[in-house]
C-alpha cells in the first residue's frame, strides 16, 4: 500500500472525474487491507469512505467488523460513525448483528446522553425481536425518566419494538398513560405516534386508550387556540405534524366506537373551520380532518362539512391539492353518492385539467356518479372527452361510457346512438363484446332500423373517405382496397358483399369479381374466406341464397354460448330501387362472420340448409377429451392438472389441480400461486384445503379458471409453497411450457 | 410509514439514500433508476404524488436535486410533502445556502439531520433548532 489513504472529499474528486469503477476497486482493496491491520486513526476516514461506496451501489459488506469496531470505542466522534454505518450496512439478516446487542447495552446506560440517543436510534432502526425483547426494560426506564430530548428518542425506540413484538405493548401502556400528561410537543407527537401504533396491533389496547379521547381533544384544542408559537409554527398553522398526528389517533380510536366519536365532533368541526388553506400546511391539516371525519361515526352535519371542504379542494389551483381530493372523494362516493352530485360540475371541469393522472380519476369519478337522472348531459361531456383524450385513456373511458349506457339509458335510441358515438370515437379500444351487444340492441329494436341504417351508413362513408357514391357495393370495395382497413374489417366486408350478392342480383358479376381478387391474398383469414366464397358462385350457387339467408334473432341468453351466430343482415342503400324487404337489419360489423367454415359440406337430402348449418356448429364445438398433466414431482409430492373445456364457452378452460403424495406423512401449509401471460386471465377458486395427507388419503384439489379469448398459447408460472413432515418450509417456482395444444385452441 | 427516502439528481445519480425497510442492494439501485425516471417525466403542470407499484412517490424537485420519497398507502402525502422542505430548510440554515456539493461531502451530518427528523420510517422532530443542536455540539467537540 504505496501511497499516504486518500480522504473523503479526494476520493469524491477521484469518483466524479473518469473510470470509476477502477478507482472504487483500488479503494476497496485498501480499505480492506487497513481494517486488517487494524489501523486506529484511519478507521473513520475509511469508514466514511465505505459508506460514499455503499451509496454508489458497490457491495460493502467488509466494512461491518470495522462498523462494531469503531461502537465500541470511547470517542464520541468514531462511536457517531459507527452507529451510521451500522445502520447503513447491517440489517437483522447479517451475522454481524448479533454483536450489536451488548454494545447498544453497554451505551443505553453510559452517562452521556447523546451516546444514549445513538444506541437509541440503532435499535430502533436494527433491533431484531430477540434484542428487543432483551432491551426492553432499559427503553422503558429511559422513555419514563431521562431528560427530555432521550425520552423522545426511546418513545421512538418503543415504536419499533411494539412493531417487531407486539407483546411488548403492554409493558409501554402505562409509560404512555404518563407522558400523556406532558406537555413538550416534541414529547406528545412521539407518545401519540407509539399508542397508534399500539392500538393497531392489539384491540385491548385500543380500547384501554378509548378512554383518552378527551385528552388528545384537549391537546388538539390547544394547538388551535394557543395561536402562534415561534418555535413549531409553520406559514401560521401551530404544529401542524402534530396535529395530523393527533387527527390520526383520534381516527384510529373512533373507528367502531360510537362515544368515542361523539367526543370529538366538535373538535373537529373546530379545526375544519379554523384552519386556513392559502398554503399547503393548512390543506395538509384539512384532509387529514376529512379522512378522520368520513372514517368515524360523526353526526351527518360534518359529514357534509367534509365533502364540502373536498369540494373546495377541487377548485383550488394547487394540482396536489387536486389531486389528493379527486382520490378521496372516489372512495368517498362508493359509500354515499348523493352528497357529492353538487360537485358534479367542478369534477366535469377537472376533466380538462392539464395533469393526465388528475384526468384519470376525473373519469373514475364521473362515471361512479352518474345516475338515471343526469345520465344525457354527463354523457355529452364525456364524449367531448373521449373525443380529445390520449389514447392510453380511450379503452377505459369507452368501456365506462358503454356500461353507463347500458345502465341507465333512457330509451333504445339514445343508447344506440350513444353506443355509435362511442364506437366512432374510439375506435379499435372498445371492448370486443361492445360490438356484439351493439348488434344485438339493434336487432332488438325493429322500429329503429331504417334511422340506424342512415346511420350506419354515414359513420362508414365518413370513416376511409370523401366518397359520395350511392353504390353500397362500390363502398365496400373501397373498404376492402383502401391502405387504412385493418385485416378483421376487410373479412368483414368482404362478408358483407357475400350477403349482398342475394339480395342485388344485378351486381352479382361485381362482386364476383372483387371476391376472387382476394383469392390470392397475403393475409390467411381473408384467402380462405375468398376461396371458400368462390365456390360458393361456382359450384353450389344454388344454395348460395340459402347460405347467405337472413339469421334469426340472437337473444341475449345466447351470447354466452359458443353457437351465437351473428344476425344477417343487409345493408340498404340510400336509393329507392331497393328489391329488399324493408325489415332486414344493416350489418357492418358482423363479429363472427356469416356462413361457418365449410360450406362445401353438400345439403344432402330435402332438410333444409338453415337447419344442417346450426348442426355443423354442435359438431364443431364438442371437442376430445384433452390429455391431464403430469405438473412437477418432488419431495414426496405430486402435482396434477386435469383439463375440461366446457363446450359453453370456448375461450374457458377448467383445470383441476390435485396434489397427493407418494410416500407416508402429510405436508402442511400448501398453498398453490398461478400467473399466465397477459393476454390471458386466469382465477383460482378455494383449494379444498390447505395440507396434503399421504397416499391413502384424498388429494387436495383445487380449481383454476383459465380465460383465453385470444387463443393465446398457454403457459403459466406456478408457485408452490408447502411445509414437508421434515419441518422447513419450502417455496417452488415453475414455469410450464408443454401444456397440450388442445387446452388452448 | 416511510419506505425510503431518497436524494437523486437529473443524471441520475443518488446524492442521499436512507431505506427504512429492507431493500437488497441491486434492487435499490433497480428502485433508484425507475423511481427518477418516473420523476423526470413528469411536467410541470403534474401533481407532486405518483402512484408506484405498491405505495405512493412524493417528490419535490430543488434545481437539479430531486427528493424522493416512498410512503405507504395510508400516510397522509401533504404532510410529507411539508416534510421534505423543513427537511432542506434545515440544511439550508445549517449550510448556509446548501446546494449539491456540499451534501456530498457532508454527507455523514446529513445523514445525522435526516435521522432526527425522520425515525425509523415516522416523522420525527420536526423544529430546526432543536435538530440542529446535537449537530453543533458534535461540530464543537470535532474542532477541540
Amino acid at each position: 500500500m504505496g501511497d499516504p489513504l486518500m480522504t473523503l472529499p479526494e476520493l469524491i474528486r477521484g469518483v466524479r472525474g473518469a473510470r470509476t469503477q477502477e478507482l472504487v476497486q483500488r479503494e476497496c482493496a485498501r480499505i480492506r487491507g487497513a481494517i486488517r491491520t487494524g489501523d486506529p486513526q484511519a478507521g473513520t476516514t475509511n469508514l466514511t469512505k465505505l459508506l460514499y461506496i455503499h451509496l454508489l451501489g458497490y457491495p460493502a459488506h467488509f466494512g461491518q467488523m470495522e462498523c462494531l469496531k469503531l461502537l465500541a470505542s470511547p470517542q464520541f466522534h468514531q462511536k457517531r460513525i459507527g452507529y451510521l454505518g451500522a445502520a447503513l450496512l447491517l440489517d437483522e439478516r447479517q451475522d454481524a448483528h448479533l454483536l450489536l446487542t451488548n454494545s447498544i447495552k453497554n451505551d443505553l446506560a453510559h452517562p452521556s446522553p447523546c451516546v444514549q440517543g445513538l444506541a437509541l436510534a440503532c435499535l430502533g432502526c436494527l433491533g431484531s425481536a430477540g434484542m428487543c425483547r432483551d432491551l426492553v426494560g432499559e427503553v422503558q426506564r429511559l422513555a419514563g425518566d431521562a431528560l427530555a430530548p432521550m425520552r423522545r428518542k426511546a418513545v421512538a425506540c418503543a415504536v419499533h419494538m411494539v412493531r417487531k413484538v407486539p407483546e411488548l405493548s403492554d409493558i409501554f401502556v402505562p409509560v404512555c398513560d404518563r407522558l400523556l400528561k406532558e406537555h413538550s410537543q416534541g414529547l406528545l407527537h412521539g407518545t401519540l405516534l407509539l399508542i397508534t401504533e399500539m392500538c393497531e396491533r392489539r384491540p385491548d389496547v385500543l380500547n384501554h386508550f378509548r378512554k383518552a379521547v378527551p385528552r388528545v381533544v384537549e391537546i388538539l384544542h390547544n394547538l388551535e387556540v394557543s395561536g402562534y408559537s415561534l418555535e413549531h409554527s409553520i406559514m401560521g398553522v401551530s404544529n401542524p405534524f402534530l396535529q395530523v398526528r393527533a387527527l390520526r389517533l383520534l381516527r384510529v380510536l373512533g373507528q367502531g366506537s360510537e362515544e368515542a366519536s361523539e367526543a370529538m365532533n366538535d373538535t373537529l368541526a373546530q379545526v375544519a373551520m379554523n384552519t386556513e388553506t392559502s398554503h399547503n400546511v393548512g390543506s395538509a391539516v384539512l384532509y387529514e380532518t376529512v379522512l378522520t371525519i368520513t372514517a368515524v361515526h360523526s353526526a351527518p352535519g360534518l359529514r357534509v362539512l367534509a365533502v364540502n371542504i373536498l369540494g373546495r379542494f377541487l377548485l383550488s389551483r394547487d394540482r396536489n391539492i387536486r389531486s389528493v381530493a379527486l382520490m378521496s372523494l372516489l372512495r368517498l362516493v362508493r359509500v354515499d353518492q348523493s352528497a357529492l352530485q353538487r360537485h358534479r360540475a367542478t369534477v366535469l371541469a377537472c376533466l380538462r385539467d392539464p395533469d393526465p393522472s388528475i384526468h384519470r380519476r376525473a373519469l373514475d369519478l364521473s362515471l361512479a356518479l352518474m345516475t338515471g337522472a343526469n345520465v344525457r348531459t354527463m354523457t355529452q361531456e364525456l364524449l367531448g372527452f373521449l373525443e380529445t383524450c390520449p389514447p392510453a385513456m380511450k379503452p377505459p373511458c369507452a368501456s365506462g361510457l358503454l356500461f353507463a349506457a347500458e345502465r341507465f339509458a333512457p330509451n333504445k335510441r339514445w343508447h344506440i346512438d350513444t353506443m355509435l358515438q362511442v364506437l366512432t370515437m374510439a375506435g379499435s379500444s372498445v371492448p370486443d363484446n361492445a360490438v356484439s351487444r351493439l348488434i344485438q340492441l339493434i336487432v332488438g329494436a325493429g322500429e329503429l332500423h331504417p334511422y340506424i341504417v342512415r346511420r350506419l351508413y354515414g359513420a362508414l362513408a365518413c370513416d376511409i373517405s370523401q366518397v359520395e357514391e350511392g353504390q353500397v357495393p362500390a363502398l365496400l370495395e373501397r373498404v376492402l382496397q383502401s391502405h387504412l382497413s385493418l385485416p378483421p374489417t376487410r373479412a368483414l366486408a368482404l362478408t358483407a358483399l357475400m350477403k349482398l350478392s342475394t339480395r342485388l342480383p344485378g351486381d352479382i358479376d361485381r362482386i364476383r369479381r372483387i371476391v376472387s381478387v382476394f383469392g390470392s391474398c397475403h393475409d390467411i383469414e381473408l384467402q380462405q374466406r375468398a376461396v371458400e366464397y368462390n365456390a360458393l358462385f361456382r359450384k353450389y350457387d344454388h344454395l348460395r341464397a340459402s347460405v347467405l339467408e337472413k339469421m334469426p334473432l340472437v337473444r341475449a341468453e345466447e351470447e354466452e354460448g359458443a353457437e351465437v351466430v351473428a344476425p344477417g343482415g343487409q345493408k340498404r342503400a340510400p336509393f329507392s330501387t331497393a328489391q329488399e324487404e324493408p325489415s332486414q337489419v344493416a350489418d357492418l360489423l358482423d363479429l363472427l362472420g356469416g356462413p361457418p367454415a365449410d360450406p362445401l359440406v353438400p345439403a344432402g337430402s330435402d332438410t333444409p340448409v338453415a337447419e344442417s348449418l346450426l348442426d355443423l356448429l354442435e359438431d364443431v364445438t364438442t371437442a376430445p377429451p384433452i390429455p391431464p398433466l403430469r405438473v412437477w414431482e418432488g419431495d414426496g409430492l405430486r402435482l396434477d392438472f386435469a383439463f375440461q373445456r366446457p363446450p359453453a364457452d370456448p375461450h374457458l378452460l377448467l383445470i383441476t389441480a390435485s396434489a397427493s403424495r407418494t410416500q407416508p406423512g402429510t405436508t402442511s401449509g400448501f398453498l398453490l400461486q398461478a400467473a399466465v401471460p397477459k393476454a390471458l386471465q386466469v382465477q383460482l377458486e378455494a383449494p379444498s384445503g390447505t395440507s396434503v395427507p399421504g397416499p391413502d388419503g384424498a388429494p387436495l384439489s383445487q380449481q383454476l379458471r383459465v380465460r383465453n379469448p385470444g387463443q393465446a398459447p398457454l403457459r403459466m408460472r406456478l408457485r408452490l409453497a408447502y411445509t414437508p413432515p421434515a419441518g422447513v418450509p419450502v417455496q417452488e417456482t415453475l414455469e410450464i411450457n408443454d401444456f397440450p395444444a388442445a387446452a388452448w385452441q | 410509514m416511510i419506505k425510503f427516502f431518497l436524494m437523486v439528481n437529473k443524471q441520475g445519480q443518488t446524492r442521499l439514500s436512507r431505506y427504512y425497510e429492507h431493500v437488497e442492494i441491486h434492487k435499490r439501485t433497480m428502485l433508484e433508476a425507475e423511481v427518477i425516471k418516473n420523476c423526470l417525466s413528469r411536467s410541470k403542470e403534474q401533481c407532486s404524488f405518483i402512484e408506484y407499484k405498491d405505495f405512493k412517490l412524493v417528490y419535490r424537485q430543488y434545481a437539479a436535486l430531486f427528493i424522493v420519497v416512498g410512503i405507504s398507502e395510508t400516510e397522509n402525502e401533504m404532510a410529507v410533502y411539508e416534510l421534505i422542505h423543513n427537511f432542506v430548510e434545515v440544511l439550508d440554515r445549517y449550510f448556509s445556502r446548501v446546494s449539491e456539493l456540499d451534501i456530498m461531502f457532508n454527507l455523514d451530518r446529513v445523514h445525522i439531520i435526516l435521522d432526527e427528523m425522520v425515525l425509523n420510517g415516522c416523522i420525527g422532530e420536526t423544529n430546526k433548532n432543536r435538530i440542529l443542536a446535537p449537530l453543533f455540539v458534535l461540530d464543537k467537540v470535532a474542532e477541540s
